[in-house]
């Protein structure tokens, strides 16, 4: 069902923890869907330096979050704001059909610790847009037929 | 060699070695069509014959009200859309449950489409449903009860025979979906007033794909599938004949190994029911403590999702069951456990373990050794728990 590359992240999670005093923190998802991400920043010259997680859902959510942090770690936030949940399938080698929800779940978590992070240091982000907190069987649906 | 220990029985069973031995010989020897007069049809006639005794003996019903189908949804479709069409004169009224498999929901939403009324009766937290809710529900128009026997989910038994007693009182026919119940629990058709029963063999050590019908006498009943003769021709097509031996050979030993089969099944569940409550924290069984099939284990752990519990554990060599929402499309967890009252979130963590006759005290040891650390480490990954431990 998962290809090797998800069960690697899912197995062996890169970045799971809480960062202590982080700069953004992005809480997405609702534990209706079933899915809960949480990813943490710290920021330096706006560069992310540093990313952790924290995840509540399946096997792809975990592993989407995991690969997530790994592809936004290091990255300016302007290139990190270009990460989208399509990246985030390919950088896992894909995805079952039923689990491509978790992946923008994934880009959502980055972009609501991003929105956190601009709020609190009161940052304008040029092109980062209000979080959508919570994914439901219409976003999906939408994404399916998409 | 990895370990490995099944725990999904209820999904389905291995087919035990002397059925497979007595399927056998209808495949290559005995291969001959039973509606042919030759000698070598006439074999296979008297096979099939042997066979709907052998079922009708496991649930005390006459050979002559067992029909063969490909299984227990074909079953449980033909009962309630079969009565839907034969009683339509007299009623457009189905009464149900609403933790009912899918086979019997969705068959109910089609007739619900076509001019049939459903009612869909609630369940307490334990999954039962109450007989005042089912009188209550009763109209002049009910043409049909229909509730699970066991629930496949949870393992919680309805009091199938009180149902049955309301129904006979009533004059209305009640059908049972027994198919987590048959070769787990005692049944009797007539003792316990029940009109039409469906069941599978592959969840009783039997071969996929074969299952059956019971439909007392007297109860009308029109063909689900037309064409030839069989099945006294209300279900047409060349009988599946290594199977349908198959089906009677599993009823045979599930008949006489039923017993110590309890038994022992108990022991293995209520040592696991202990264990997990004594070892995991926050988590909680469901189903009915006591009104509960013999094999069924179904817990929910707080703050995790059941299908990486899943992954988790068949690395481990352990296969289980969720009703987690993640392995379909839907966001929406299992039916059952939103039916029986539980919060999305907690429904996510479910596990269930359903044992067999295979399993044993050291495979209960072992998942009781394995699970604790699974669900530790998932609560550790789980910013549910870590927003419950920061407030508590």
């Amino acid at each position: 069902m998962y290809t090797k590359k998800v069960m690697d992240h899912f197995v062996n999670p890169r970045n799971m923890g809480v960062l202590e005093n982080a700069d953004g923190v992005g809480t997405v998802g609702n534990a209706k869907c079933g899915d809960i991400m949480r990813i943490y920043l710290k920021v330096e010259d706006e560069v992310i330096k540093d990313v952790a997680f924290k995840t509540f859902g399946c096997g792809a959510a975990v592993a989407t979050s995991s690969i997530a942090t790994e592809l936004v770690k290091g990255k300016t936030i302007k290139e990190a704001l270009k990460i989208t949940n399509d990246a985030v399938v390919e950088a896992l080698d894909g995805l079952p059909k039923a689990k491509i929800h978790c992946s923008l779940l994934a880009e959502e978590a980055v972009h609501a610790a991003l929105w956190d992070y601009s709020k609190k240091h009161n940052i304008k982000i040029e092109g980062l847009k209000e979080p959508k907190a919570d994914i439901h069987d219409e976003d999906i649906e939408n994404m399916e037929e998409a | 060699m990895e370990k490995r220990v099944y725990f999904d029985n209820a999904a389905t069973t291995p087919t035990h070695p002397q059925v497979v031995e007595a399927m056998l010989p209808y495949f290559t020897q005995s291969f001959g069509n039973p509606s042919s007069i030759y000698e070598v049809g006439q074999i296979n006639k008297r096979a099939i014959d042997n066979a709907r005794q052998q079922v009708a003996d496991l649930i005390n019903a006459k050979p002559e009200e067992l029909f063969f189908t490909s299984g227990a949804t074909e079953a449980d479709n033909w009962a309630v859309k079969g009565i839907a069409e034969s009683y339509k004169n007299k009623g457009n009224h189905i009464i149900t449950s609403n933790i009912e498999h899918h086979a019997i929901l969705h068959t109910c939403e089609y007739l619900e489409k076509n001019g049939f009324e459903v009612t869909y009766l609630p369940v307490d937290e334990n999954g039962l449903i109450k007989i005042d809710d089912l009188k209550d529900a009763i109209k002049d128009t009910t043409i049909l009860i229909t509730i699970m026997f066991a629930n496949n989910e949870i393992g919680t038994i309805q009091p199938i025979k009180e149902i049955g007693k309301v129904a006979k009182e009533k004059g209305i026919i009640f059908h049972t979906d027994a198919v987590q119940a048959v070769g787990q629990v005692p049944i009797d058709v007539e003792d316990m007033n029940i009109d039409m029963l469906s069941l599978t063999g592959h969840k009783f050590n039997g071969p996929k794909g074969t299952g059956a019908l019971y439909v007392r006498k007297g109860i009308k009943l029109k063909a689900f599938i037309h064409g030839g003769a069989q099945e006294r021709r209300r279900r047409g097509g060349t009988e599946n004949v290594p199977c349908i031996v198959g089906l009677g050979k599993a009823a045979e030993l599930a008949k006489v190994n039923l017993k110590v089969k309890i038994s022992k099944l108990i022991k293995l569940r209520d040592k696991l029911i202990k264990g997990i409550k004594e070892e995991i924290p926050y988590c909680r069984l469901n189903g009915d403590a006591v009104k509960r099939l013999p094999n069924n284990v179904n817990f929910s752990f707080e703050f995790i999702e059941g299908e990486s519990l899943l992954i988790m554990l068949d690395m481990k060599g352990i296969s289980a069951s969720s009703g987690s929402a993640c392995t379909s499309g839907s966001l929406d967890p299992s039916h059952v456990l939103l039916g029986i009252g539980l919060p999305h979130e907690i429904a996510h963590g479910s596990l269930r373990l359903t044992l067999g006759n295979d399993n044993t005290e050291e495979d209960v040891d072992y998942l009781l050794e394995v699970l604790p650390d699974i669900v530790k480490r998932l609560r550790d990954m789980s910013p549910l728990y870590e927003d419950f431990i920061k407030n508590k």
